[in-house]
């Protein structure tokens, strides 16, 4: 579990990126968090592994504050999947890359095999394991990134604009996964701008805005709360601008799924 | 006389098996607004660096076919040459800037060419108000967003007044204000300007309004080409796995369950809002 | 580090900010000059003191001072090794002369980082490139030289980000011993190696996809204009070293320790 009690954050150079945060993320839960660049949503997720520390207010993790608490011990239990792969990859083979992290954090050679083998197998990994991660393609080298997280098995996994550069299929895979791995019991903590994908994904959404949490609810209500969606710049999904063009018509506007949308036209089409 | 045409252009890069591109034939008109799309990997990368020389000129390989430019074979054009018709803006801000402020980078170009300084100053001064960047002229680059960088990109090749400009998936890093505003700046340029246009872009829900010509690549073949309704509301570009928009989806279920029908495919929300208002009206 | 902040150019309005990087460069090496002719302490102080009103006029005296205290390190190294070789070789005495001699030589040095620094802090790295090119430096050089400094900024964050995603993965940089800790950075060099070199190529597209290398001779947006200001500069330069070498030949200098009368 992750409380944020009243956190403010400026950095060094002056900037104030977080103005009073305060939230709760249980176990297992699904969480997206959206927001303009420079929103602050980045510096928020910092603050969950101990990266940034705050300057004001606390964030306990598990019980643990992180003010006092090294960023390895708290990776143990917070793990990260950066925006670009290209930031970690150093490793002469992927199977070195999957199992530094877990050599990091002090874990038994037979353990380590077994963590690695499971790892490369759960990404489609395993025909590449003594391939140079600098010889793979961009989607392949996102997946060494993911998978050398994984590996450590860590309760909560926080990824970092992961649709970037994606094209319909792989963000469509992703989800799958992200939804695999939640089933699974895990904490996951999506930061995105990509509205589409968060609608298809329908997770608890938390919206900032200039250092501020402007709303933090389901997906439905969110994604379709117009004013909200304005504070934040973000454009609401296509099938939510579609029914509020439709108001006229006694339609709901609460609708961010493309399956929820055929049901209610067709049944609106079948009573005519 | 087509503004760019490739007829069976195939390239296999130095060290690689399996060509990139293969038997690729198309046309496009001047002033066109083309959005090239497609899965990861499907060679319009590849193709884009055939519009302004980079393949073969920098990139070495094999080139087979052929592909002119406004009327110039590319293989036999020094990539200088090629630079005064085609201009290319590239997927990250950072990597295409390279002086300490603004006005110097949309320069760049202009005195790679030799231009005169009275020239070069009016030039950068246009192209630094048609991309809405005239008050960031001194600022250096690292200052900037991502959107502002890729304006001035944008600006330091239009100042060179290319007939064509390529742009290869700019908005990659941009949030979805910083993408709706690139589109808009070369929306504008295609239309008061009638500079042609190719955009290579998964994000077709906000840039698929402004096109008028899509094509569809998949593992190195054009499997697409024509209008965006047609393309874009066809089963193929479905089953590829091509992000086709939202609206286009949904009026793809209800013709097919519902008998829906239009001879204009909707491609945006709006579209797609005035057609269900026509049907739902009692 | 606060000797590199005195090098960083900072951006202000100033008429000092306003003058030809050549010109300016002249002057400091007239400084230069000046510094290397006396060894006593006088000149040296008057030659500090001379600068001053040019930093106030340049605005930067916050940076100004910052680097004086980067440079106070070095300087007491140079004061305590004067001082101690003059102690060992007089055979363990210590004159008022001595001291004068390793104030004077502490002074020179504080003399030659003081001026350069003045240099860097009003000049823009732009003007430096453009200067560069106008005093017909390879343009190939003028180049890289700008880029490069385009580039700090965005490496330094990188550097940071590559950090931030090892540590996230357990690395902890300050453990372990010394050959431990070099080992440790190996997991954040590379990534910055590779990433420079992608980032290469993908300048030289876009170099190239703008005509890069289209005619030999590259015209310039900007052009550096000698103004009356630098003319002025350029007067008063030349003035110090003809005074300067005219004192040391025909003026006696007199020193703190005559005038005290020991």
């Amino acid at each position: 579990m992750i409380k944020v009690e009243d956190v403010y954050f400026t950095y060094p150079s002056g900037i104030e990126a977080l103005k009073g945060i305060s939230l709760t993320i249980k176990d297992g839960e699904f969480i997206a968090i959206m927001g303009q660049n420079g929103a602050g949503k980045t510096t928020l997720i910092k603050q969950f592994n101990g990266l940034l520390k705050p300057t004001k207010g606390e964030i306990l993790v598990d019980d643990v504050n992180t003010k006092n608490t090294s960023v390895a011990k708290l990776a143990q239990n917070v793990g990260f999947v950066f925006q670009n792969p290209d930031n970690q990859l150093f490793c002469e083979t992927v199977e070195e890359e999957v199992a530094f992290a877990l050599k990091n954090f002090g874990f038994k050679e037979t353990t380590l095999k077994k963590r690695v083998t499971w790892a490369l197998n759960l990404l489609g990994l395993t025909e590449y394991r003594k391939t140079s991660p600098f010889m793979l393609s961009g989607g392949e080298r996102k997946r060494v990134a993911l998978a050398s997280v994984l590996a450590w098995n860590p309760k909560v996994v926080v990824m970092d604009e992961p649709t970037i550069g994606q094209d319909y299929q792989q963000k469509e895979k992703l989800r799958q996964f992200i939804i695999q791995l939640n089933m699974q019991g895990k904490t996951v903590v999506v930061v995105t701008h990509d509205v589409e994908f968060v609608a298809d994904c329908n997770p608890r959404v938390i919206l900032m805005s200039q250092g501020k949490i402007v709303a933090d609810d389901i997906g439905k209500r969110v994604l379709t709360d117009i004013d909200r969606l304005t504070q934040a710049s973000i454009v609401p999904p296509q099938i939510t601008q579609i029914f509020m063009g439709l108001t006229d018509f006694g339609l709901p506007v609460d609708v961010i799924d493309i399956y929820k949308a055929r049901e209610i036209l067709q049944k609106r089409l079948g009573e005519k | 006389m087509p503004v760019i045409e490739a007829k069976g252009l195939t390239y296999t890069y130095p060290n690689s098996t399996r060509p990139a591109i293969q038997e690729v034939s198309l046309k496009i008109e001047k002033g066109e607004f083309v959005i090239l799309t497609g899965p990861s990997g499907c060679g319009k990368t590849t193709l884009c660096r055939c519009f302004n020389g980079l393949i073969p000129h920098f990139y070495q390989g094999e080139l087979e076919g052929e592909i002119q430019v406004v009327g110039l074979n590319v293989a036999d054009r020094p990539i200088h040459e090629l630079a005064l018709h085609v201009g290319l803006v590239f997927q990250n801000p950072e990597n295409q800037l390279f002086a300490l402020s603004v006005e110097k980078d949309v320069a760049f170009g202009l005195e790679n060419l030799g231009v005169p300084r009275e020239e070069m100053r009016k030039q950068v001064n246009w192209a630094l108000e048609t991309a809405g960047i005239y008050d960031l002229r001194e600022r250096a680059p690292h200052e900037l967003s991502g959107g502002q960088q890729q304006r001035v990109a944008i600006a330091s090749i239009i100042a060179m007044r290319p007939d064509i400009m390529v742009l290869d998936e700019p908005t990659s890093f941009l949030d979805p204000f910083g993408a709706k505003k690139i589109f808009e700046v070369i929306d504008e340029l295609n239309k008061s300007l009638g500079m042609t246009v190719i955009l290579v872009e998964h994000r077709l829900d906000l840039a698929a309004r402004h096109a008028n010509h899509v094509i569809i690549m998949d593992e190195g073949k054009v499997v697409l080409d024509g209008e965006p309704r047609t393309v874009l509301g066809s089963q193929k570009a479905r089953l590829l796995g091509v992000g086709i928009p939202k609206a286009t989806r949904l009026y793809q279920i209800l013709e097919e369950e519902n008998g829906l029908s239009t001879d204009r495919t909707p491609v945006t929300s709006e579209e797609m809002i005035k057609l269900l208002q026509e049907v739902l009206k009692p | 580090m606060s000797v590199f902040d005195g090098l960083k150019f900072r951006r202000v309005t100033s008429p000092i900010h306003l003058l030809d990087p050549r010109i300016k460069f002249l002057y400091v090496c007239s400084i230069f000059v000046v510094a290397i002719i006396f060894w006593e302490l006088l000149p040296l102080i008057i030659l500090f003191l001379v600068q001053i009103p040019f930093v106030l006029l340049a605005r930067v005296q916050k940076e100004w001072i910052r680097s004086l205290r980067g440079a106070a390190f070095l300087a007491t190294i140079i004061f305590g090794t004067n001082i101690i070789f003059r102690f060992l070789y007089a055979g363990y005495t210590l004159t008022l002369q001595d001291i004068e001699y390793a104030s004077a030589m502490t002074l020179r040095f504080v003399v030659l980082v003081e001026s350069f620094s003045i240099f860097f802090l009003t000049t823009s790295p732009d003007h430096l490139g453009l200067a560069l090119e106008q005093s017909h430096v390879p343009y190939e050089f003028c180049f890289a030289f700008t880029t490069a400094v385009r580039f700090v900024p965005v490496l330094a964050d990188e550097a940071q980000t590559i950090m931030d995603a090892q540590k996230a993965r357990g690395l902890e940089l300050e453990k372990g011993n010394f050959l431990k800790r070099i080992r440790n950075y190996i997991p954040i060099l590379i990534p910055l190696i590779i990433s420079a070199i992608r980032r290469s190529l993908e300048l030289a597209e876009a170099m190239e996809s703008r005509a890069w290398g289209a005619i030999e001779k590259r015209t310039n947006l900007y052009v550096l204009q000698i103004r009356r200001a630098d003319y002025l500069l350029t007067l008063i330069s030349i003035l110090i070293i003809i005074v300067c070498i005219y004192i040391r030949f025909y003026v006696p200098v007199p020193s703190f320790s005559d005038f005290w009368g020991l």
